[in-house]
């Protein structure tokens, strides 16, 4: 047999091998979705189910929201507070004694090793609450290794003195001290009701940690089962309180990479994804099938003087710094425009929001005499730090500095940028030994006092969490008064008072608040975007 | 042989020490720790913070936390994962299938084309056939994975629409997971529909993860062709008038096929290692993504853990790669 006769044999079977798998590849199409069912790719494994156990957002979309209820909740859209396994609640006028009155007829879901013989009651808001409070509560440590993290940063154990049951429907809260963002806390995923029957039966069964890993629970949706990093799929809840989802399943599609979610969005893999690259929104908004929702975040980028060192210890630096950047400019190179410039630490969305405060106007002339003034007429050296990752409150760190490099520059400040691997540039944040540097926040809850006291309390200086440095004490009795003040439209007034304080001493630029963005398919129907940054399915429907 | 095994495996503990080293102070060489990690913007106290470097371990001296990992490992645990508190094994043995899946096809795809390929080049030496395969294995073996994955993902997906984006299976099936191989258990489940959706979601990924392998094989198959194709016997086998078929697929690959077998044995480690890209972009849900999303959130006995198991898997590749000369080629011997 010739040269010739091998490679023109071994040709036709490059072709038909070439054929044959361009021939598959069409039969081999994803198929359509199936009606009532919501694929939503979201961005990453859940770290388990147990809303009790975690602290992050990923898990929060998988567990608390489909799976979960609390005693009151954030109105969808709005960080409202309405209620929800309570129907009512009243307030003692000391403001620390809260009593809930609960929802009758609250069923739990089911699973093959439980099934529930009773409606939810005061004994499951106990067992809910206790079990995170009572370090020997019997099902305190049932599951290894797991702490009670979120209950414990947001310093519960200093807030709540005990919990009664009055009744089976009725459950008094008493505090330690007036607390009025209490309420707010209890709408956080950390407090999740539980079913006491639950894990008394696992317990009962042998192992009582089965109830912290298949998750029952009062929400929209039941738990159907969890492929790790693939799938995790939910049916609706027949006997929701609340009302029967109009879809039929809800599957998480887990998809790390956003560009593979863009994809599959548009191939009709996934009707809504989540957390979208800002570089695509401007192809999303153009695709017929797709409608991009978008609301205010609640959350604040910002700059951090480091009030403790020179030359930042001086409040007409800091000012004068504030007054050499341009905020527009930085919005549009840095948030696409999509976003607001920020003149408070916390966000228009929030209540008690001043918008009197004047924010300090760009005026680099300006801000050279102030230097001057200042005792720097030659400006000075500065190193800052800039966010070595895409931050929901920041999506280019690198990008912004060099904006602020810029700027400073022009007044005759010669800033060096400087950054570190992300949990190191945390780490390093909380020594102190920065002089200025990028930060941001992203809520927990609607209450202002979850931004005022995290990130610009006297207390998170020792925690790392006010970075600026700065304990003022007329801002920081404002800020504590008002916490301690029953009445929002009263905490309202001191809260306007301590954002004057805040603008004068100027600890930040506040740079601006970012706007989330949902893609959606057009068939998606009645979704909408929560303020909190979770994504809520029970009232989205799929269009024929 | 059984003297070769045996020096083979006494190698195999230095090196698995080593692989512990390495993975136990890599990890501890990036910034940050797992306690860190849960702090976020928030900051912690330094009481809870020491607390919590108690619980997990992390408050004694590195050479004392290396020793007692060590001494778990001996007794054959590795640890629980910091964020999801299930022990790593456990992990590691749901995950490993679905990687399994992904390296067998891309190498199968890789071999598949890759060695024909290299056979064709090689007899058609300095010919547009040659040059066409060199060519384009090199280009191939140049790709960055990140980037080929997602040309195949917005062509033969986004654009065409004949290949899913991601996954190993429409999410529509609920298909029982028994061996953990979706092929074999959409074929156990007895839906056409599964078996096809899993095929089809296996086609890209394969493609991306196995186009460096595939590169090198062909590369390696011309160049080990070419020397043996020069080969005497060769010569002699042709002048005894046998076809050339046969000359070329019988007595001249067989003797090529050694350097190939040993690059087919290297390339399981860069499979697993493209295996961590490609199952970032392709969600495929393997040990790939698991351990970058380790690496991510310092979940130290995940990384450590994750390591050493594919590194014992690479070697145990290799050893048997080793073994495998003597069966192709019998005058290698392990003596």
């Amino acid at each position: 047999m010739s040269t010739h006769s091998t490679a023109s044999r071994l040709r036709i079977l490059r072709v038909a091998l070439v054929a044959a798998f361009a021939a598959t590849l069409p039969l081999l199409a994803p198929g359509a979705q199936a009606k009532g069912t919501l694929v939503y790719c979201s961005e990453g494994s859940p770290e388990g189910f147990q809303p009790q156990f975690f602290s992050t957002g990923t898990t929060f979309d998988a567990a608390s929201v489909p799976l979960y209820n609390r005693l009151v909740q954030f109105e969808l859209g709005s960080t409202n507070i309405v209620p929800a396994l309570s129907e009512s609640w009243t307030v003692a006028p000391d403001g620390k004694v809260i009593t809930f009155k609960l929802r009758r007829g609250v069923k739990f879901h089911g699973n093959a090793n439980f099934k529930p013989s009773r409606d939810m009651n005061a004994d499951d808001v106990l067992f809910s609450w206790n079990r995170m409070a009572d370090d020997n509560h019997p099902f305190h440590k049932v599951t290894a290794g797991q702490t009670f993290a979120y209950f414990e940063d947001m310093g519960m154990k200093n807030i709540v003195d005990k919990v009664e049951k009055l009744d089976d429907y009725t459950v008094r809260f008493t505090l330690k001290r007036p607390e009025a963002p209490f309420l707010a806390d209890m709408a956080m995923d950390f407090a999740s009701i539980l079913s006491k029957e639950y894990f008394d039966t696992m317990q009962k069964k042998g192992t009582p940690n089965a109830a912290d890993v298949y998750p029952i629970g009062t929400g929209p949706f039941e738990f159907v089962s969890y492929q790790k990093d693939a799938t995790i799929r939910y049916k609706a809840f027949d006997h929701y309180w609340g009302g029967r989802p109009k879809i039929d399943n809800l599957i998480f599609s887990i998809t790390r990479d956003a560009t593979a979610r863009y994809a599959k969005l548009k191939t009709g893999e996934c009707s809504v994804m989540a957390f979208p690259k800002p570089a695509d929104l401007d192809e999303m908004k153009k695709d017929p099938a797709l409608t991009v929702l978008q609301k205010e975040g609640l959350n604040i980028g910002y700059i951090a003087f480091n009030t403790e060192k020179k030359p930042f210890d001086n409040k007409l630096v800091r000012q004068a710094l504030n007054m050499a950047i341009d905020k527009d400019a930085i919005l549009k190179a840095v948030y696409q425009g999509q976003g607001q410039v920020a003149k408070n630490p916390i966000p228009p969305i929030l209540w008690s929001y001043n918008d009197a405060v004047k924010d300090y106007a760009y005026d680099p002339a300006k801000a050279k005499e102030m230097l001057g003034q200042a005792g720097y007429p030659n400006g000075f050296d500065v190193d800052l730090w800039y966010l070595p990752v895409t931050r929901p409150y920041n999506p280019d760190g690198k990008r912004m500095a060099e904006l602020v490099q810029a700027d400073w520059e022009k007044v005759g400040v010669k800033t060096k940028l400087v950054t570190y691997e992300w949990a190191e540039y945390r780490k390093r944040s909380k020594t102190g030994e920065q002089q200025a540097m990028m930060f941001g926040w992203s809520g927990d809850n609607g209450d202002p006092d979850n931004f005022f006291v995290p990130l610009l309390g006297c207390e998170a200086v020792k925690g790392g969490g006010n970075v600026a440095r700065w304990c003022n004490k007329q801002f920081e009795d404002l800020i504590i008064k008002a916490a301690q003040t029953p009445k929002q439209a009263d905490r309202a007034k001191l809260y306007e008072q301590a954002q004057l304080i805040f603008k004068e001493d100027a600890p930040w630029i506040t740079v601006a608040h970012s706007v989330r963005f949902d893609p959606i398919r057009k068939e998606v129907k009645g979704y909408k975007m929560d303020a909190t940054a979770h994504h809520y399915f029970q009232n989205a429907d799929m269009a024929k | 042989m059984f003297a070769f095994i045996l020096r083979r495996i006494a190698l195999i503990v230095p090196t698995f020490l080593g692989v512990t080293l390495l993975a136990f102070a890599l990890i501890h060489l990036i910034p940050g720790d797992p306690v860190e990690n849960l702090s976020g913007e928030r900051g912690m106290d330094s009481e809870r913070r020491a607390r919590l470097l108690h619980e997990f371990g992390l408050d004694q001296s590195l050479t004392v936390q290396y020793f007692k990992y060590i001494g778990q490992v001996v007794r054959g645990d590795l640890g629980t994962s910091l964020t999801t508190h299930e022990p790593v094994l456990r992990e590691f043995a749901t995950l490993f299938p679905a990687t399994v899946e992904l390296a067998f096809f891309a190498m199968v795809f890789a071999v598949c084309i890759g060695l024909p390929a290299g056979i064709i080049a090689a007899i058609k030496r300095n010919t547009v056939a040659d040059y066409a395969v060199m060519g384009i294995s090199l280009t191939g073996y140049s790709m960055p994975i990140f980037w080929w994955a997602l040309l195949l993902i917005l062509f033969f997906s986004v654009q065409l629409g004949w290949t899913p984006v991601s996954g190993r299976i429409d999410v529509l099936y609920d298909v029982p997971t028994t061996t953990g191989f979706m092929l074999l258990d959409t074929l156990r489940s007895g839906e056409p529909g599964a078996f096809r959706s899993a095929v089809s979601h296996l086609i890209l990924p394969s493609i991306a993860l196995g186009t460096i392998p595939l590169a090198v094989i062909a590369r390696m198959t011309r160049s080990s062709m070419l020397e043996v194709l020069r080969e005497d016997y060769v010569r002699t086998a042709r002048a005894k008038g046998l076809p050339y078929w046969q000359v070329v697929l019988v007595h001249a690959l067989r003797n090529a096929l050694i350097p190939v077998v040993t690059v087919i044995g290297l390339q399981v480690g860069l499979l697993l290692s493209g295996a961590i890209l490609t199952e970032t972009i392709f969600s495929w849900p393997g040990v790939g993504n698991w351990l970058i999303h380790g690496v991510q959130s310092r979940d130290y006995p995940v990384v450590q853990g994750g390591i050493l198991l594919i590194a014992t898997i690479v070697i145990t590749v290799n050893l048997l790669v080793d073994l495998l000369y003597g069966v192709i080629n019998p005058r290698i011997g392990h003596g």
